[in-house]
């Protein structure tokens, strides 16, 4: 054992751009799930995001145009969700497992002459005297833009859930639809906008992951990363600052066991890996465990199918 | 009446029989894949093992594939409905299908399985694996050689004899010529997931590692690798493309001509159940060719290495060896039984770290 060897600081570093797919798609799903819809197509809406952002980086050269072609394909595909489960009143749950294997085969798809590609390069922000600076400066000023952008989302989601008229109607609409509906907001218009922030919010994660994280494209590459998503989504009880929380640890939890486990250390793995969801589980106890609480943290309308007429 | 009845036996009798005629025309022949075809790594290779099994018998036969099967209960739903659908012959190539396969197999009698890298058979169920420990002993010389940090870093999947033997052979080869060599195993517990795969050459990365080895099946590790700018080895294929100047050497799987074999002898008729287990002399094991990043004493150690194993004149495990613990395995000269190796469940003396349950 080791335990030289591992840099806290690189550990550190790691740790964030581990944690940016999922805190991206997490904080998307937040804002569908505060509008009252249960999407469970986050890791469709990645992997669409992984291809299509990988795809169009390649054509043009430029990653930025990827990522923006990432978001627009995660849009476009939860359309087709919001369609079905707000327009045709289709179950929520069914639908969003259907979008997830749908994005699966689809990306396998678009993706078969884009394997063994090289994605271009994504630079990272080199701030010369910042990034210079001792232990900080490779954590906080060393990675590239969407790890900030990242961040920037979960602040944005936090302020305007707080205190725009915006974030008061979509949380209106997600804890009771019908008295919105009432005082004549458009809640299906409202949910739809929702549903697509969510689905750009997911692409963007993916092609997160096919261009900075490993980068490359493979069939099946999210591998599960849309639930970790959705688990972070309850985990953090639907608070933003929560879901930058549970992504880091999330994330965090794998990336330090590897680096425990190259220093030599003799960690029981599989208690590490199942770490984030016992706390998730738990979450989800202490919850339930109080209406009052539950009440106070779940949307009311989570889920629930909205008909004018009702 | 009695006619009217007649010629209705008749025509099912017919019928039945053009059936059969048909079935015995085209033998269906099913894969079950644990990672998606793309992989470009274990699957991948399997899948062009389908394809070579195409191109040899042609119309005599018709194959199917279900991709990305979770090990476990799902293997049994997918291999039942193959073998619902009149598949007679499936190929199951993962280790964690076996429970699957037996108790499918057990309620299929006609059907044939072939179980790659598993140790049960049955009358129906034969098993088959690679030797791919005779590569991991040539690019483990090749890493020894090449690493100047003394730091090599393996990636592992499961616990289980398949890849602890592997990680014996390349440390064993590796220690030979450098003494100095330290092994760093990560297990990532998956067999496909390139981002933990990603994940884990980064840490080992970040901890001096300037070799990667791995034994999972994406080539994110190489990706890795090749942006680093350290040195990778391709596993299960070419992993060229994807490092083309990190990849030093790759051992592929060539399962081409075992899947063509015994599809024929299928429909042959000979087809029996058994245990093969074939390395680099049958050309099961196949090496990438070498990159020219080895100076050319490394290249000609390593093809020297790789020349003796495939003539049986070198086994990768010959004795003098100890065990982690220190107690002795192998005498002086002495060669390992297959059935050691087979059921491989310890480290070999100098590999730090335990083996996980």
């Amino acid at each position: 054992m080791d335990l030289s060897t591992i840099n806290p600081v690189l550990l550190i570093a790691s740790l964030m751009v581990a944690a940016t797919p999922i805190m991206l798609a997490a904080i998307g799903e937040l804002v569908v799930e505060k509008a009252g819809v249960l999407n469970l197509g986050v890791e469709g809406m990645m992997i669409i995001g992984a291809i299509c952002g990988f795809a169009i980086a390649v054509e043009t050269g430029s990653p930025l145009l990827g990522f923006i072609a990432a978001a627009a394909a995660g849009a476009v595909l939860s359309l087709l969700f919001a369609f079905l489960t707000q327009i045709l009143l289709a179950n929520q749950v069914a639908s969003g497992l259907a979008l997830t294997l749908f994005g699966l085969g689809l990306s396998a798809l678009i993706g078969q002459s884009y394997a063994g590609i090289k994605p271009p390069p994504t630079p990272k922000i080199d701030i010369p005297l910042l990034s210079d600076i001792p232990v900080l400066g490779p954590i906080l000023f060393g990675h590239d833009l969407m790890v900030y952008f990242a961040i920037f989302l979960i602040a944005a989601v936090w302020a305007v859930l707080k205190y725009t008229r915006l974030g008061l109607i979509l949380r209106a609409v997600g804890e009771n639809h019908d008295a919105a509906h009432a005082l004549g907001y458009k809640v299906v218009r409202i949910r739809i906008l929702a549903i697509m922030f969510g689905g750009a919010c997911a692409g963007l994660g993916g092609a997160y992951l096919s261009l900075i994280r490993v980068p490359q494209w493979t069939e099946g590459m999210t591998a599960g990363a849309g639930w970790i998503a959705l688990a972070i989504v309850v985990f953090a009880s639907w608070k933003p600052w929560r879901v930058m929380l549970g992504a880091y640890l999330f994330g965090g939890v794998t990336v330090l066991q590897f680096n425990l486990q190259a220093a030599g250390v003799n960690i029981p793995v599989q208690y590490l890996s199942m770490s984030p969801y016992l706390i998730t589980i738990l979450v989800l106890v202490i919850m339930s465990s109080s209406k009052a609480r539950s009440a106070m943290n779940a949307p009311a309308a989570l889920g629930r199918i909205f008909h004018a007429t009702h | 009446m009695v006619s009217f009845k007649s010629i209705l036996t008749g025509a099912v009798l017919a019928l039945g029989l053009s059936t059969a005629a048909y079935a015995e025309e085209k033998l269906k022949v099913g894969f079950i894949y644990v990672g998606p075809t793309g992989d470009f790594g274990w699957t991948y290779q399997h899948d062009q093992g389908r394809q070579a099994i195409e191109k040899e018998l042609g119309d005599a036969v018709e194959t199917s594939y279900v991709e990305s099967v979770p090990e476990g209960s799902d293997a049994e739903r997918v291999l039942t409905q193959m073998a619902l659908s009149g598949t007679k012959l499936i190929y199951a190539t993962s280790f964690g299908y076996m429970d699957a396969v037996q108790n499918v197999a057990a309620k299929f009698p006609d059907v044939r399985f072939e179980h790659a890298t598993g140790y049960k058979q049955a009358d129906n169920v034969a098993t088959y694996s690679a030797r791919f420990y005779e590569g991991r002993a040539v690019i483990g010389t090749i890493a020894g050689r090449m690493t100047k940090t003394n730091k090599i870093g393996y990636i592992a999947s499961f616990p289980i004899p398949e890849v602890i033997r592997g990680i014996n052979s390349a440390y064993i080869h590796a220690k030979r010529v450098n003494p100095d060599v330290e092994f760093k195993v990560v297990w990532v517990y998956t067999w496909f997931d390139p981002a933990k795969e990603a994940d884990a050459a980064t840490a080992m990365i970040e901890q001096g590692v300037d070799v990667i080895m791995q034994h999972t099946d994406s080539p994110a590790a190489m990706t890795i690798a090749e942006e680093k700018g350290i040195y990778a080895f391709g596993q299960a294929s070419d992993m060229s493309k994807f490092g083309p100047t990190a990849q030093l050497t790759a051992i592929i799987d060539n399962w081409d001509p075992y899947y063509v074999a015994r599809t024929k002898a299928v429909i042959d008729g000979t087809w029996t159940s058994g245990n093969t287990w074939d390395g680099m002399k049958d050309g099961m094991v196949v090496l990438a060719p070498f990159s020219d990043a080895l100076p050319d004493d490394v290249k000609a150690e390593a093809q020297a290495l790789a020349d003796s194993i495939a003539a049986g004149t070198y086994h990768p495990f010959t004795g003098p060896l100890n065990k982690q613990d220190g107690s002795a395995w192998l005498a002086d000269g002495e060669v390992a039984d297959d059935g050691t190796l087979a059921g491989m469940g310890f480290y070999v003396e100098g590999i730090e770290g335990e083996i996980p349950n």
